[in-house]
C-alpha cells in the first residue's frame, strides 16, 4: 500500500528557497491538497514528488522506498504515478482514445484488453462516445475529462493534479471539482491536488495541506483548517477573518475595551501577548442583550454595512474600543449604519494563532 | 457503467495494469560529453574559419604578427573608395527597399486594394527569382544601347542612344532594391498586423482624421520593423556578390565584394581576410543596433494582442494603389522574367520575339550536350538538400537540449548557431577557404566544403525555426508521456516529432531554397569538380551568354518554385512571408 512521505523536503533556485523544509505524510487513498498562493512552494513540491524537479535536500519516499533525495532521483517514467497539468496535455496528434490507451500501450497491455480497458475509463469519465474525436474538436471540459481518463487508466500507484481546474471558466470549474471527487471516492487512489483555490480544496480533499514560502503551516482537514487555524496566514488565507490581539491577565483575556474570562477559552497558550482570529461567520448581531444565551454580550455600534446578497457585511465597534469587527448577518437581519447593537461572541471560537 | 465498477476494481481491476519496474538509475553523466560534442562540431563549422579569417589577416608567413595586410588593404585609395561606394550602394538600396515595400506592405494588410493575394505572391515572387538571375535579365532590359527598355525608347523618340544604362550606380540600386524589398515588406506586414483598428479609433475619437491617424499612430508602431528591415537590406546589399560582379564591374563602380574577388583571385587570401573584417564589424555593429533597438521599451508596443482589425477603405484609390502595386510586381518579376524567358528560347536574344528567331537549341544544348551543366544542377539540388538537412538536425537538437534545459552551457551553444547570421557569405567563404583548402584537410574543391559551409551560412535560420517549432509545443506535452511511464526518447518520438513536422518541413524549405541559389559563399569554394549551378550560372555571364544562362536559371526557378510549391501544400501560404 503506497504511503508516499516527504521528509525535510527542500528545493533552492540560486538563493531563492522555493520549497523550504516540507515534512508530510499522506496516506494510502488518501486525497491531500497543496493549497497556498502563487509562488509558495506547492507546484515545485508536485513537481518534485513527480521526479521531473531534484530536491536540494531532503527526501520523498513510498512505501519506505526513497525515490528522490539530494543524491539522485529515480526518473519520472520509473514512478508509476499519473498526472494531470494544467495546460492538460493532451496530445493533439493523438485521437481521444490514442491519448488514454498511451500509458496501457507502453506497459504492454495487449490490444484487446486495452481497448476495454480504454473503453470503460472512458466512460467513468462520461467520454465514451468521443472516443474517436482529435482533441482540436473537443471543449476544455471535454479535454479535461480525457486528461483524467488518461491519468486513472493505467491505475497508478499515486494521482498528481497541477492546477487542473484553472483553466475552465467557473461553472465548469464547479462541475469538476466535484467530479474529481467522485472518481475519488470510487478510485480511491492517492492523491496531491495542486491548487491556489480554497473552495476547490475544501470540495475535494481528505485534507489541506497550506503552504506559504516554501512551507506547509498546517496539515488537517477541510473543516479543521477553516475553524482552527493554526497561523495568521491559515487564518487569513483561507475564509476572511478578524484578527484582534489580546494580553493575558490574571484569570481572564484582556481585549481592547472588554475582557473574558480566562476558562472560557477552549486552549490558550501559556503567552502574555495573544493574537486571535476570529470570523465573522462565527459571531451575531443582537439588538438587546436580552436574547444572548450562553454566549457572551459585548455592546457596541455599526459602523458600516455593505449588503452582498446573500449576506450582510456589517463592521462593528464595541464601546470604549478601537476594534472594528467584521460581522456577517443574514439578510434579514437589517441594522442601521450608527445604531447601537449587542454583539454575541462564543469565546470557544476565539482561536489563538502564532 | 457505472462509476462504482472500477471502485470495486480497484487493485484487482478487470485489468491488470502492472506498475513500471522500479530501480534507482544511476548511470553516467554522459552531459558534459554530448555538449563538447556539439560545441566541437560548432567550433569547426562556425567558430574556426572565423579565427583564421583574423589570423591570415594578420599573420606573417613565418608564423609572426603583423598589421601588414590592413595597411596595404586600406592604403590605396581605390580600396578605401570601393568601401565607401558600398555604403552609399547599401543606403541607396535601402531606401528604394523602403518607397516599394512599406506602402505595399500597408495596402495588402490594412486596406481592401483588390489582387492583395496577387501582390504577395509577387512580392515572394521578386525574393525567390535570385538576385544575379535578375541583374542579368536587367542587362537585357537596360544595357546601354543594347536593352529592351533602350531599343523601344529609340524607336518612340528616335534618339541615337538609349537613356537607360543599368551598369551604374542607379542600375546597381534598382536591382537589389527590387529584390530586397521582401524584407521590408515581410517586417512591415507583420508589425501592421499587430496594431489593431482600436489604436487608430482611439485616435479617430480624439479627433484625429485619417491622415493624422497613419502618421501619429500607425506609422510610429511600425517604425521599429521598418527600421531593422532596413538594417537587413543594408547588410544584405553590401555582401551581395552576384550582382555587383555583373553590374558593378562593367560600371567601374567597385565595392568591397569585387575587392575581395580581387585580392582572392590574386592568391592574396591575407588581404581579403584584412579587407574583409571590417564589412564584418560593420555587419555585427549594426544588428546589434536592431537588437538594442528593439529591445527599448518604448518600441515594444508591437508584439501585444491583434485586437480587431478593419480594413481601410480606398475608394477610387484602390485602384491607384493597385496600379503601384502592379508596377512594382512588373519591374520586379514579370519583366526580368520576360526577356529571360524571350533569351532562352532565341537564336539571338537582341533580334527579339519573332518566329524565326525562335529555337530550342540552348534548352538542348544545356540539358544533354554541356558536359557541366546537368551535373551542377544535380549538384546544387544535393549539396543544398544535404546542407539543409545537416543545419536542420544539428540545430534542431541543440534548441531541444536549450529550450528543455538538458545541459550546463546550453546558451553558449545556441549562441555560437546563431553567429553566422553576422557574416556575410563571401567572408564566410573566405574563412572556410583559409581553414580548410591548405593541408591537412585539403578539402579545396570537394563536395563536402560546400556543403559544410552552407551548412554554416543556414544554420540561423535552420536554429531560429527549431526554437519557434519546439516553443509551440508545451513541455507538459512531453512531462505527460514521462509520468505515463514513457521515456525521453519516446516522448521525442511519439509527441515531439509528430507535431514538428509541418514546422520542419517549412524550415526545410527555408533553408532549401536560399541554399540552391547561394552563389557569393559557393564563388570562391567552388572548383571544377564540385561546381554548382550559381556558379555555372555566374560564369555564363561573365562569358556574355545569355540565351543558355537564361536556360540554366529557367531550371533552377523551376526547382525553387516546385519545393516552394509543396511547401504551399504541406505548411500553407503564409510560411515564407512570415517574419522569422
Amino acid at each position: 500500500m503506497p504511503v508516499l512521505q516527504l521528509k525535510a523536503l527542500t528545493r533552492t533556485f540560486g538563493a531563492f528557497k522555493a520549497v523550504d523544509n516540507v515534512d508530510l505524510l499522506i496516506r494510502d487513498g488518501e486525497f491531500v491538497s497543496l493549497l497556498g498562493p502563487s509562488g509558495c512552494g506547492k507546484t515545485t513540491t508536485l513537481r518534485m514528488i513527480a521526479g521531473f524537479t531534484d530536491p536540494t535536500a531532503g527526501s520523498i519516499e513510498v512505501d519506505g522506498r526513497v525515490l528522490s533525495s539530494a543524491s539522485g532521483s529515480l526518473p519520472p517514467e520509473k514512478r508509476g504515478m499519473s498526472m494531470i497539468f494544467q495546460s492538460y496535455a493532451i496530445w493533439p496528434n493523438m485521437t481521444v482514445g490514442q491519448n488514454v490507451g498511451f500509458g496501457l500501450e507502453i506497459r504492454k497491455i495487449p490490444a484487446d484488453q486495452a481497448k476495454k480497458r480504454i473503453a470503460e475509463v472512458l466512460d467513468v469519465v462520461q467520454m465514451g462516445h468521443l472516443a474517436d474525436r482529435y482533441p482540436a474538436e473537443l471543449s476544455g471540459g471535454q479535454q479535461q475529462r480525457v486528461a483524467l481518463a488518461r491519468a486513472i487508466v493505467v491505475n497508478p500507484a499515486v494521482l498528481l493534479l497541477d492546477e487542473p481546474l484553472s483553466n475552465l471558466d467557473a461553472n465548469l470549474r464547479e462541475e469538476m471539482r466535484s467530479e474529481i471527487r467522485r472518481l475519488h471516492e470510487a478510485l480511491k487512489i492517492t492523491t496531491v491536488y495542486v491548487t491556489h483555490d480554497q473552495a476547490e480544496a475544501m470540495a475535494t480533499s481528505d485534507r489541506i495541506a497550506v503552504m506559504n514560502k516554501g512551507r506547509i503551516e498546517q496539515v488537517d482537514a477541510p473543516y479543521i483548517v477553516y475553524s482552527r487555524p493554526k497561523t495568521r496566514f491559515v487564518a487569513g488565507f483561507i475564509g476572511r477573518t478578524n484578527f484582534i490581539t489580546a494580553k493575558r491577565e490574571a484569570g481572564a483575556v484582556r481585549f481592547d475595551g472588554f475582557a473574558i474570562p480566562a476558562d472560557r477559552f477552549s486552549d490558550l497558550p501559556g503567552i502574555a501577548d495573544l493574537t486571535f482570529s476570529l470570523r465573522p461567520q462565527s459571531l451575531k448581531l443582537e439588538r438587546t442583550a436580552a436574547t444572548i444565551n450562553g454566549r457572551l454580550p459585548i455592546a457596541g455600534q455599526v459602523t458600516k454595512r455593505v449588503f452582498l446578497g446573500e449576506h450582510w457585511d456589517y463592521t462593528f465597534q464595541p464601546v470604549n474600543s478601537g476594534l472594528h469587527l467584521k460581522v456577517a448577518a443574514a439578510p434579514s437581519d437589517v441594522f442601521e449604519v450608527g445604531s447601537s447593537a449587542v454583539l454575541a461572541l462564543d469565546p470557544a471560537l476565539l482561536v489563538a494563532i502564532e | 457503467m457505472t462509476d462504482t465498477t472500477i471502485g470495486q476494481d480497484r487493485g484487482q481491476a478487470s485489468i491488470q495494469v502492472p506498475r513500471p519496474a522500479a530501480e534507482q538509475s544511476r548511470t553516467f553523466d554522459w552531459t558534459l560529453l554530448v555538449w563538447l560534442l556539439f560545441a566541437a562540431i560548432l567550433v569547426l563549422i562556425v567558430v574556426n574559419p572565423i579565427l583564421r579569417l583574423v589570423w591570415e589577416s594578420v599573420a606573417t608567413e613565418d608564423g609572426g604578427l603583423t598589421l601588414d595586410n590592413y595597411v596595404k588593404a586600406y592604403s590605396r585609395t581605390r580600396y578605401w573608395q570601393a568601401l565607401i561606394n558600398t555604403v552609399v550602394m547599401g543606403l541607396g538600396t535601402a531606401a528604394l527597399a523602403a518607397v516599394l515595400a512599406v506602402p505595399l506592405a500597408w495596402a495588402c494588410v490594412r486596406t481592401d486594394m483588390p489582387g492583395r493575394g496577387f501582390v504577395r505572391l509577387s512580392v515572394l515572387a521578386a525574393f525567390i527569382i535570385p538576385p544575379y538571375l535578375s541583374a542579368v535579365g536587367w542587362v537585357l532590359l537596360a544595357g546601354p544601347n543594347s536593352g529592351w527598355l533602350n531599343k523601344v525608347w529609340m524607336a518612340l523618340t528616335g534618339a541615337p542612344h538609349g537613356i537607360f544604362n543599368i551598369y551604374s550606380l542607379a542600375g546597381l540600386i534598382t536591382i537589389m532594391g527590387l529584390h530586397l524589398f521582401f524584407f521590408i515588406f515581410v517586417f512591415t506586414s507583420s508589425a501592421l498586423e499587430l496594431v489593431s483598428s482600436e489604436m487608430e479609433d482611439a485616435a479617430n475619437v480624439l479627433g484625429a482624421g485619417p491622415v493624422k491617424t497613419a502618421f501619429k499612430i500607425t506609422l510610429p508602431l511600425i517604425t521599429p520593423a521598418i527600421i531593422g528591415g532596413l538594417i537587413i537590406i543594408f547588410l544584405q546589399s553590401i555582401a551581395l556578390f552576384g550582382v555587383p560582379a555583373i553590374i558593378a564591374i562593367p560600371a567601374r563602380y567597385p565595392v568591397v565584394t569585387t575587392q575581395l574577388t580581387e585580392f582572392f583571385s590574386n592568391n592574396r587570401v591575407d588581404l581579403a581576410a584584412a579587407y574583409a573584417l571590417p564589412l564584418l564589424l560593420i555587419t555585427m555593429s549594426l544588428l546589434g543596433l536592431q537588437r538594442w533597438m528593439l529591445a527599448r521599451k518604448g518600441f515594444t508596443v508591437v508584439g501585444g494582442k491583434g485586437g480587431e482589425r478593419r480594413l481601410v477603405k480606398l475608394g477610387a484609390w484602390r485602384w491607384v494603389m493597385f496600379g503601384y502595386a502592379l508596377l512594382v510586381s512588373v519591374l520586379a518579376v514579370f519583366m526580368p522574367l520576360t526577356v529571360l524567358i524571350q533569351a532562352a528560347f532565341s537564336k539571338a536574344w537582341g533580334r527579339g520575339f519573332a518566329f524565326d528567331n525562335l529555337t530550342l537549341s540552348h534548352v538542348n544544348f544545356i540539358l544533354f550536350e554541356h558536359q557541366g551543366a546537368v551535373p551542377a544542377l544535380v549538384r546544387s539540388i544535393l549539396y543544398a538538400g544535404t546542407a539543409a538537412f545537416a543545419a536542420l538536425a544539428l540545430a534542431l537538437v541543440i534548441a531541444y537540449i536549450v529550450k528543455r534545459n538538458l545541459l550546463k552551457g546550453g546558451q553558449v551553444l545556441a549562441f555560437l548557431c546563431m553567429a553566422p547570421f553576422v557574416i556575410p557569405g563571401i567572408i564566410l567563404a573566405i574563412g572556410f577557404y583559409a581553414a580548410y583548402a591548405p593541408p591537412p584537410l585539403a578539402l579545396a574543391g570537394t563536395a563536402l566544403i560546400i556543403i559544410v559551409a552552407f551548412t554554416t551560412r543556414l544554420l540561423p535560420i535552420a536554429y531560429q525555426n527549431s526554437v519557434a517549432g519546439l516553443s509551440s509545443i508545451h513541455v507538459e506535452m512531453e512531462e505527460a508521456v514521462r509520468i505515463l511511464g514513457g521515456g525521453r526518447w519516446l516522448a521525442v518520438r511519439r509527441v515531439v516529432a509528430p507535431l514538428l513536422k509541418r514546422s520542419l518541413v517549412g524550415a526545410w524549405i527555408l533553408i532549401f531554397v536560399p541554399a540552391c541559389q547561394e552563389l557569393s559563399t559557393a564563388i570562391f569554394l567552388s572548383g571544377p569538380k564540385n561546381r554548382v549551378l550559381s556558379v555555372l550560372i555566374f560564369d555564363f555571364s561573365e562569358e556574355g551568354k545569355f540565351e543558355q544562362l537564361a536556360v540554366l536559371g529557367g531550371l533552377l526557378l523551376i526547382i525553387t518554385v516546385i519545393i516552394v510549391a509543396i511547401g504551399f501544400r504541406i505548411v500553407g501560404r503564409d510560411f515564407m512571408l512570415r517574419r522569422q
